[in-house]
């Protein structure tokens, strides 16, 4: 027992330590050559982004170091007061935080800019994986996801507040965790049905979708039933219903649109015929009747959230990955840029520091959020092409480690790591290449920033710790 | 042990894979397939060259050409994209010093090495076209193309305003201006500059090592056209404004003419003034300077930011309101004793005959018969105390305008000032002061701050009996269907329309009185057209009275309301009355009748400027 647990390093899976080793100083390579041009010439030069990372780099080195000394017991026991500890910090920068970039989610000490929100994912995968260890809880059972949906989207709720959606979206990725742990398969169909209904909403007129919506049940319904008679005794009802309210609406003084006209029959037809299968116990048709109601429900309420409660630029950056709006020079500006500088890039690249379009003028944010651009156009498709086999690499390492713990809580956490990271490289890239909407998250290990590269490796190497020692406790 | 859902693993995988997959098949397509975003050599740039659109053009009433555009173009640089050049002969072909140019270049590099910027300003197509052979030796300079000011009659400085290059203030406003942009600054140029200006393009270009452009990138794919400005047409009208500042040479003052039944302003003159064109170009700055520091200051204009006291042209106006009042009647006679006696206080008067009724009153201008007419309405036993009174007689003045700005679209106009009872209670105590104190309001003196515009909107105010529309200086954008909404603005003033009427008369008696009747502004008499006017004499503490004269002809369906101010110019009669009377002939007729020519002569001779700096 006692030199198993002095070995730590000997149990360390060096493998996932040189992929990590591959991207920092890839990252920092890049942000050099975004920085670069003919007065700037000193890659040491601390006053430049890319020295910076470097200090950054070498801190987290160390934060890496105390992270593996530190006994792994340590973060099973202490999960949960950090959580809490991590949710009054997340309130206290609502309070005194400083506001960069139009966000409140700054701490600032002396030169230091800390954002808790980085760190508070990997709290919340800690509390996580705590909580849903205990081997009594089913994730089949409705009652037992209170508590786990609660402590991802509690920490969630209050970086919206900041308002940062980016760090906000990177907590649904969670949900993957939840899925592996046992979160039955519908749920997440449902959710996928939810994602595809919410995008096509905001491309299509909502009577044509509210429309087809009730063809579909009607169609679906038309194959269920074996009794037809019930069937047209269901169209019917609705098509009475439906000419009744439109000849009330006719008469109106302030006449209602075909829409709402729409929504007001499905809901009078829908309620009648809910009595009568109650009558009748007709289960499925309940089932259906739920089912359109809810997506019809959930329709008007995107449309509605979409169009009174996201910002403009929000709203914008959505409709540009939708293809629904493009203006170069408006919101589609950032992507459009960053396709053109990746673009360049062709097969081999125009070499390291010879890129031109990278460079400040064009692509904005171009060594955090953007940083891709600069790999894309000085490497070309080789660059690219390596950089995303060398996070899939890491990434499909962190699942077999994770499937190889022996403890629940390793696991979970494990998977936790695996989800958060996979989210992050997945819009971010997603995003340089016009594939998912601009979020403005970063790309972990490569982009210019001491919170997101120090919450990272925190991340990574509190998994790492837990690993070395996953035989301990047998 | 939790392996019940160990086979999920498979499908996160799975779907790590696929992530991975598509990236990389986007990124094949983006980077390898799709050639249209590769660069074809090296170091080709893209250069991102804003279009800018031609400002609109600017007609005058009758659709002449007031203000248009000629070419001008501006040497641009990319200080990254420098290579070691030929400075000496650069300089030569621009004509310019070689210490500026490298000043220039200096601080080119300093505001950014990526971001264009202007280095030599406004070249003229001479020397463009020399400049154009020769560029492709100086890789990292380009050219573009700009639009300036072209004035096709050098007028109207003061309405059209100027436009200039946008100060950091601006383009922190209004995040469409990007340094070295131009802005209206102020006039027309100024208030209509979204209409204006238009709406900026870009082009994409791709521009290879020998700074050759090599054509449009994506065959212009990304590239925005610019949307040319509208063009105004404006209320004035050339030619009256022409001559209006010729009459107002070598005199300081304004001339504020308004067509009352739309509030259009017909000519609008400050004087000094100064020529448009002294604003455009390279010589912009030099001339601004010198103008700013001319002490009788040009730049200021006077029809919009001078205040006067409007003197007896306000007669008229407390006439009126003693009428609406009920304290007055037209056929009231008052006798004028060589002025106005009360409590040992007089307010002196001319000497005329006695008593007058209100008509004979506004012609002959009667001081006694005005306060009497004064006193009556602020002491009427409708009001408990001098502050209600004072604030109804108060509320009359507004509702004609006064104390406010009141043109829709002329920017940096003045309020004026028209006292508050808060004010004489500050000097007098709450209980010190009663009509008798501030009685000079009655002939117009005392402490009033009248502007130009505001006086010849009480004109058009009375030659409409009873409402004004807003004055303003366009009447349509083109391409706007808009324009009757947005430029006529009525508004009605308290004083009923039969109240005009002995008004009125005694304006046009004052005109056109028989001979030795008494009439203030025979000058302005002119045959076949009844015009109604009201002089005035301000005294001020800067010497001589000011002469001022309101006027609107004809009297039936007038079409022109006029205001004319000639600083230190003596009795209204002297020149401010003759002035009006020419501007309203030559407005209604086209040209001064042969019998009037004389009076033209004069005032184009007259030097008052001049003639007072001699003394």
């Amino acid at each position: 027992m006692v030199s198993r647990r002095n070995s730590v390093f000997a149990n360390l899976d060096w493998m996932v330590i040189f992929l990590y080793f591959v991207l920092i100083s890839w990252g920092v390579i890049n942000i050099f050559s975004a920085e670069f041009n003919e007065t700037t010439q000193n890659f040491f030069d601390f006053s430049l982004r890319s020295g910076k990372q470097m200090i950054w780099i070498a801190a987290a080195l160390v934060l890496a170091m105390l992270i593996l000394i530190i006994d792994s017991r340590f973060y099973i026991y202490f999960a949960n007061p950090l959580y809490i500890l991590m949710v009054l910090a997340l309130l206290a920068v609502l309070v005194v935080g400083v506001e960069i970039n139009g966000s409140k989610s700054w701490f600032v000490i002396g030169p230091v800019r800390i954002q808790p929100s980085e760190f508070a994912k990997v709290v919340t995968s800690l509390a996580l994986a705590k909580y849903l260890s205990n081997p009594n809880i089913k994730l089949s059972r409705v009652k037992d996801l209170v508590i786990p949906l609660a402590i991802i989207f509690l920490p969630a709720m209050i970086i919206l507040l900041q308002p940062d959606t980016g760090s906000t979206l990177v907590y649904f990725s969670l949900i993957l965790v939840l899925y592996r742990e046992g979160l039955p398969g519908v749920y997440v169909a449902i959710g996928l049905a939810l994602a595809v209904l919410f995008i096509v909403t905001l491309l299509f007129d909502k009577l044509i979708i509210v429309s087809s919506l009730i063809l579909l049940a009607f169609t679906i319904y038309f194959f269920l039933e074996r009794r037809k008679k019930n069937f047209f005794i269901g169209l019917g009802l609705f098509l009475v219903t439906g000419g009744l309210v439109l000849g009330i609406n006719q008469v109106l003084p302030e006449k209602f649109s075909i829409y709402y006209v729409l929504l007001i029959t499905l809901l009078i037809s829908g309620t009648i015929f809910l009595v009568l299968s109650l009558f009748h116990k007709l289960k499925y048709i309940i089932l259906l009747l739920i089912i359109l109601v809810g997506a019809v429900g959930f329709t008007y309420s995107v449309d509605y959230v979409f169009h009174n409660i996201l910002e403009d630029h929000q709203q914008k950056r959505i409709n540009v990955v939708l293809g629904i709006e493009s203006d170069p020079l408006g919101s589609g500006y950032n992507v459009n840029q960053s396709k053109i500088a990746i673009g360049s890039g062709g097969f081999s690249g125009k070499g390291y520091l010879r890129g031109t379009q990278t460079k400040f003028n064009f692509v904005p944010e171009q060594s955090t959020d953007f940083i891709f651009c600069t790999v894309g156009e000085e490497w070309g498709f080789l660059g690219t092409s390596g950089l995303i086999l060398v996070f899939a690499t890491l990434l499909l390492r962190l699942i077999i480690l994770a499937e190889r713990q022996k403890t629940a809580f390793n696991r979970i956490y494990g998977y936790a790591v695996f989800s958060i990271i996979l989210f992050h490289f997945t819009i971010n890239i997603g995003m340089t290449i016009g594939l998912v909407p601009v979020i403005g998250i970063p790309l972990p290990f490569i982009s210019y920033g001491g919170s997101s590269l120090w919450a990272f490796t925190i991340l990574l190497f509190i998994f790492l710790r837990l690993d070395a020692s996953r035989n301990e406790f047998l | 042990m939790n392996n019940l859902y160990e086979n999920r693993k498979f499908a996160i995988s799975l779907t790590l894979i696929l992530i991975a997959l598509i990236f990389i098949i986007k990124l094949f397509y983006l980077q390898i397939l799709n050639t249209s975003y590769r660069l074809s050599a090296e170091n080709n740039v893209i250069r991102y060259v804003p279009q800018f659109p031609a400002r609109g053009l600017i007609f005058d009433r009758n659709g002449k050409l007031v203000v248009h555009n000629e070419a001008a173009y501006d040497l641009m640089v990319i200080p990254s994209q420098l290579e070691v050049f030929d400075t000496t002969g650069l300089c030569e072909i621009l004509m310019t010093e070689k210490e500026e140019f490298i000043e220039n270049l200096k601080a080119a590099r300093a505001y950014s090495p990526y971001i264009p910027s202007s280095i030599i300003k406004q070249i003229n197509p001479k020397t463009y076209a020399k400049l154009q052979e020769k560029l492709y030796r100086f890789p990292g300079f380009y050219v573009h193309t700009r639009t300036l000011r072209k004035y096709s009659q050098d007028i109207a400085a003061h309405l059209l305003g100027y436009v200039g290059e946008v100060t950091e203030k601006e383009i922190a406003k209004d995040d469409y201006y990007k340094m070295g942009d131009y802005i209206g600054k102020s006039g027309i140029e100024k208030s209509y500059e979204t209409d204006l200006r238009g709406q900026k393009g870009v082009k994409m270009y791709l521009v290879d090592v020998h700074n050759r452009i090599k054509g449009s990138y994506q065959n212009g794919r990304h590239d925005k056209d610019p949307v040319v400005g509208s063009n105004l047409t404006a209320t004035f009208d050339a030619d009256l404004q022409a001559y209006g500042e010729k009459l107002m040479q070598n005199k300081i003052g304004s001339i504020v003419a308004i067509e009352p039944s739309t509030g259009e302003i017909l000519s609008l003159v400050s004087a000094p003034g100064y020529k448009p064109s002294l604003l455009v170009g390279r010589v912009r700055s030099k001339n601004y300077l010198a103008l700013a520091r001319d002490t009788l200051k040009p730049l200021f204009n006077r029809a919009l930011m001078a205040s006067y006291p409007p003197g007896s042209t306000f007669k008229t106006l407390n006439g009126l309101i003693g009428l609406q009042e009920k304290t007055l009647y037209p056929s009231m006679t008052y006798s004028c004793t060589m002025g106005y006696h009360a409590r040992g206080l007089t307010v002196g008067c001319h000497d005329h005959r006695s008593p007058l009724n209100l008509p004979s009153a506004v012609q002959i201008s009667c001081n006694a018969y005005f306060c009497n007419v004064f006193r009556n309405i602020l002491d009427s036993g409708k009001y408990t105390d001098i502050h209600e009174s004072f604030d109804a007689w108060r509320n009359y003045l507004l509702s004609f305008g006064f104390g406010q700005k009141i043109s829709l679209d002329l920017p940096n106009e003045l309020k004026g000032f028209i006292p508050k009872t808060s004010y004489y209670d500050r000097y007098y105590g709450k209980k010190g002061w009663s009509s008798l104190t501030i009685i000079s309001l009655a002939i117009g003196q005392g402490e009033l701050g009248i502007t130009p515009i505001q006086l010849a909107n009480m004109t058009a105010a009375i030659a409409n009996r009873g409402h004004y529309f807003s004055p303003h200086i366009i009447k349509a954008v083109a391409g706007r269907d808009d324009n009757k909404e947005r430029f006529m603005k009525r508004h009605n003033t308290m004083i009923d329309s039969i109240h005009f009427a002995p008004v009125i008369q005694g304006m046009e008696l004052a005109v056109n009185g028989a001979p030795g009747s008494g009439s203030t502004a025979r000058i302005a008499k002119i045959d076949s057209i009844i015009v109604c006017g009201k002089t005035g004499t301000a005294q001020n503490p800067h010497g001589k009275d000011h002469s001022i004269f309101i006027a609107f002809a004809p009297k039936d369906n007038p079409e022109i309301a006029i205001a004319v101010f000639v600083e230190n110019g003596g009795f209204g009669s002297t020149f401010a009355a003759p002035i009006a009377s020419l501007m309203i002939e030559k407005y209604l007729k086209g040209n001064i009748k042969k019998n009037r020519k004389w009076i033209e002569d004069r005032m184009l001779n007259t030097d008052l400027i001049h003639g007072e700096q001699k003394k």
